[in-house]
């Protein structure tokens, strides 16, 4: 279990993240909604120490992740696995190589075994025969679906991902909200999405967070999204027009 | 370089009492003291500099260095250290190339120019010769590969944004590089000679 305690953040003189407070389970996918610029990536990489926060804490399993040294939060990074909003997948190495590297950097597995490890995360990710190429080679959908097969080439416990479907067509963005989804329940992660799009929210969301310029305005489930009776919240649910007439026809 | 040496110190040194193979003598030295250390090392910071700050800077905002980060590398020694050590490793090899292309060329040009003739540059070239011109070229480049190694990897490493910014990054580090390649230009010849 993750905790976000009193959370702020500020970068030289702006401040992003407000007092933000939050709790994620174990087995569900947890998603953090808002506007672009409202500060989710910021806070997932609080979350995941890639950024220091300016004051507030994150707990993992009650252990503060804040006050550990490097050597303490090196294990803990080993449970994590982390699929950024580009991909991030190491340009200069294969699509092999880059699902390679994080066993090569924690484990003392041998060059096979990791190449076998490997090829079992991209089948996991239905990425067959690309093995040898390089990520310029492949299609967005792919680059995606090989940051995801990096991030859990660990067996991580936690999974953080980072608009996982943002330029992708609303096919393989099912597919790859799927994927998260279901690797999420298999192995009983906990697992963070950052999104704006509102088909993963109504189809992967157990718990939704919605932050609006850098503070929380609302948390709960899928189902009552509709009825949060936040404004913020329901000008960003129902951003088009179409949106709002459906409300109105529902009502 | 050279050529260009030759052909110039020819032309401002056609004076009956100056004897001619102080053109080659003259070539020797500057091509020695200053153009193969500090020229080499502006073109270099050009071409190494920009390559290493966009390079690095393109991995920041792709975050693949927070991915590096989030698989437990110090991404710092791992990105930059190497770079810094291959440069500094391979500049002395570009510099006494350049020291010999240079003089080549002087000798080239000693066959056109009036007032210099191809024996008076080799004797020119050959005397007076003082290794620890050799050895302060050296150092110099020494010293120049570290700062834009250092100083380009410090505007890529740092760079943030997008595309745009990674563009400024490289500019930065290629100008702030030759600024401070010339500082210390400067500042080794005051301390070495
Ligand atoms: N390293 C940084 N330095 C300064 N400002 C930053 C930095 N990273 C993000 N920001 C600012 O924080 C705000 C939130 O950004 P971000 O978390 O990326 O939003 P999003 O919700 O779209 O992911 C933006 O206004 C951005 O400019
Ligand atoms: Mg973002």
């Amino acid at each position: 279990m993750i905790e976000v305690k009193n959370v702020c953040k500020e970068f030289s003189d702006v401040k992003v993240l407000y007092d933000i407070c939050a709790e994620f389970l174990p087995g569900k996918t947890n998603l953090t909604i808002g506007q672009s610029g409202s500060g989710k990536t910021v806070l997932l990489k609080c979350i995941a120490g890639l950024h220091s926060v300016t004051s507030g804490d994150i707990l993992y399993d009650g252990r503060s992740f804040c006050a550990m040294n490097e050597k303490q939060r090196k294990e803990i990074r080993k449970e994590m696995g982390m699929v950024f909003q580009g991909g991030a997948l190491f340009d200069s190495n294969t699509v092999e190589e880059n699902v390679m590297f994080p066993l090569e950097m924690f484990t003392r597995m041998t060059f096979e075994e990791r190449r076998e490890r490997a090829n079992e995360c991209l089948k996991r990710v239905n990425i067959i025969n690309a093995n040898k190429k390089y990520p310029s080679e492949i299609s967005g959908g792919m680059q995606k679906r090989v940051a995801i097969a990096r991030a859990i080439a660990l067996n991580p416990k936690y999974l953080y991902c980072d608009e996982p479907n943002s330029g992708l067509d609303p096919v393989t963005s099912i597919v790859i909200d799927n994927l998260i989804k279901d690797i999420t329940v298999e192995y009983n992660i906990t697992t963070i999405v950052n999104t704006h799009d509102m088909n993963s929210v109504m189809e992967i969301g157990d718990k939704i967070i919605f932050i609006y310029k850098g503070r929380k305005k609302w948390e709960g489930t899928s189902a009552e999204i509709f009825s949060s009776g936040v404004k913020e919240l329901d000008d960003f649910v129902f951003a088009s027009e179409r949106m709002k007439k459906i409300r109105e026809m529902s009502k | 370089m050279g050529a260009v040496c030759a052909i110039q110190m020819a032309y401002n040194l056609q004076n009956p009492i100056v004897p001619r193979y102080l053109i080659g003598l003259g070539t020797r030295e500057t091509m020695l003291l200053e153009f193969s250390s500090t020229i080499v090392a502006l073109i270099l910071a050009g071409k190494v500099g920009s390559n290493i700050a966009s390079e690095l800077g393109t991995m920041r905002v792709t975050e693949q260095i927070d991915a590096l980060e989030m698989m437990g590398v110090n991404s710092a020694c791992y990105l930059i250290l190497p770079k810094i050590a291959a440069f500094v490793f391979f500049i002395p090899v570009l510099t006494v190339f350049s020291m010999a292309i240079g003089l080549l060329g002087g000798y080239v040009a000693s066959f056109s120019t009036a007032g210099l003739t191809p024996h008076d540059y080799v004797v020119g070239i050959t005397s007076f010769f003082r290794p620890f011109y050799v050895t302060y070229a050296l150092i110099k480049s020494l010293v120049f590969a570290f700062i834009i190694a250092s100083v380009s990897s410090y505007h890529g490493y740092y760079a943030f944004g997008g595309a745009l910014e990674v563009g400024k990054s490289s500019t930065h580090a290629v100008v702030y590089s030759s600024i401070v390649v010339l500082m210390f230009n400067l500042i080794l010849t005051k301390l070495l000679l």
